[in-house]
């Protein structure tokens, strides 16, 4: 890879993201009200707000684990409808990360980074395992690579989760909280790996409570409360002077 | 003494020893057979338990309790006597055949829900988002882990399934009950049988010793 953003791409303004009017009930409880996001390519943003108010919903609607009830969603050009017919290809190019790494335990740190390359994408084996050596050096676990996911710290699984994710070649990456499983020593090594994405161009939408992440990184913090975005805002705006109550009064919370 | 001589004549064991080892061709043949068409369908009919659209899936869940709760040998019967009424006539090996694999479908699709409702949601999450269609992440991801909970209770029951094999001898299959039957009433001793009971015992206690191998070494896997 030549360029200094090797994953950057631009499709001329059509965005990455592109979420109008969603709506989302789990029963008679609406977790997501008429939730309005365009993420262009390479953008980076930061999804906040307080437990239960609809980040994990939103983000996982984004690649349809979630369907929503309403409204109109677009990702990478595409519009997802439920139980559409192309979801897995569209969600090929969909990387996401969980907040629990969700690495296949019967098979090896390679293998978890090979078997959808080889088996969705057809990337002949010997390629396919080169392109996962060379997502492995660079979230730094090369040396780990044929051990079994429960023999690896919890760092350098969801390391690994995100090499896993990576070596599909994705046009957007999703995070759901990648670090608040971890113990407090290994967060520094997933956020350092998750800024060396960003500095490469990667679009990204990431539930995070590591504002320090969101103050380096992203491009859009958005607050969300009760289902709502309550306010998007550069990170420097949203931190200095948070508009809404609700977000003053959740970044108090969460800075002590 | 004269006990062995009755129930232990070897003279009377080396000479039924052929016309059991028949019996006992028949008897692998058909709990083999019965244990591989009742497995794969049993497999078939858990992912339509778990997945088909919903009328399809009560269908399956009424087959799974009927088969559940009929007695083989009643079905056996049924099949055999009853099934001719409306012309179907099958031979006691089919007849047999159909009515192991028929209720072994229905619990291994039992024993199967059970291993796949076991492996954790992010599983499947973590497996669709990477682009996998469903059989292809059922075959890769998905069924590898439910198979180490699967093991033992289909060893279990493949076992239960291999011995009612001899209820076949009912419908006048020469299977190796069957067989050590006829021997002892020709012979008119009992020791062909008591050959036969130790045939299936050196058949299958192996067989016993692995499930309680398998079973124990789970149980200390779920310990860590
Ligand atoms: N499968 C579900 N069934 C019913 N209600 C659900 C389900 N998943 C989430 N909810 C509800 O929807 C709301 C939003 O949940 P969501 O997981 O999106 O919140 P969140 O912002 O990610 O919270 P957290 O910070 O705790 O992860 C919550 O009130 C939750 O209880
Ligand atoms: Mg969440």
């Amino acid at each position: 890879m030549t360029s200094a953003h090797p994953h950057k791409i631009d499709f001329n303004g059509v965005p990455a993201v592109s979420m109008t009017g969603i709506n989302k009930w789990y029963g008679a409880y609406q977790a997501l009200r008429d939730i309005d996001i365009h993420v262009s390519y390479g953008e980076r943003i930061v999804l906040c707000g307080p437990s239960g108010s609809g980040k994990s919903t939103l983000i996982r609607t984004i690649n349809q684990l979630e369907t929503h009830v309403s409204g109109t969603l677009i990702v990478n050009g595409i519009e997802l409808t439920p139980g559409m017919k192309k979801l897995d290809e569209v969600r090929q190019d969909v990387g996401m990360v969980f907040q629990h790494f969700n690495l296949f335990p019967h098979l090896t740190i390679l293998e978890n980074c090979t078997v959808s390359p080889i088996s969705v994408r057809k990337v002949p084996k010997r390629e396919a395992e080169d392109r996962a050596m060379h997502y492995l050096e660079r979230v730094k676990i090369a040396e780990h690579a044929n051990k079994y996911p429960f023999q690896l710290s919890g760092g350098q699984q969801q390391r690994a989760a995100i090499s896993r994710s990576l070596c599909m070649k994705p046009k957007i990456m999703l995070f759901d909280e990648p670090t608040s499983a971890l113990d407090p020593e290994m967060v520094r090594e997933v956020l350092d790996t998750m800024i060396g994405l960003a500095d490469e161009g990667m679009t990204m939408v990431v539930v995070t409570h590591e504002m320090g992440f969101a103050r380096e990184v992203a491009d859009r913090v958005i607050f969300m409360d009760q289902g709502q975005i309550k306010e998007v805002a550069p990170p420097e705006a949203f931190f200095a002077s948070p508009q809404e109550p609700r977000a003053r009064a959740f970044l108090n919370q969460i800075m002590h | 003494m004269e006990l062995i001589e009755t129930f232990f004549n070897w003279d009377i064991l080396i000479r039924s020893f052929p016309i059991l080892m028949r019996g006992l061709g028949n008897t692998i043949m058909l709990g083999v057979a019965s244990i591989l068409l009742g497995t794969f369908c049993g497999l078939l009919l858990c992912l339509v338990r778990l997945y088909a659209p919903r009328p399809i899936q009560l269908l399956a869940i009424g087959y799974i309790d009927i088969f559940r709760a009929l007695p083989i040998l009643v079905l056996l019967i049924l099949i055999y006597y009853a099934l001719p009424f409306i012309g179907i006539r099958l031979n006691s090996f089919v007849s047999a055949l159909w009515a192991l694999s028929m209720v072994l479908a229905a619990f291994t699709a039992e024993v199967c829900r059970a291993g796949i409702q076991n492996v954790p949601a992010g599983q499947f999450e973590a497996a669709a988002t990477l682009g996998m269609p469903f059989w292809m992440s059922m075959r890769k991801i998905i069924l590898p882990q439910a198979i180490k909970v699967i093991i033992p209770p289909l060893t279990s029951n493949s076992i239960a399934v291999f011995k009612d094999t001899a209820l076949a001898s009912v419908v006048a299959m020469p299977d190796l009950l069957k067989q050590a039957q006829d021997t002892q009433a020709l012979m008119a001793n009992p020791t062909p049988l008591i050959g036969a009971a130790i045939i299936y015992l050196v058949l299958l206690w192996p067989l016993v010793r692995i499930v309680g191998y398998l079973e124990g070494r789970n149980q200390r896997l779920y310990a860590r």
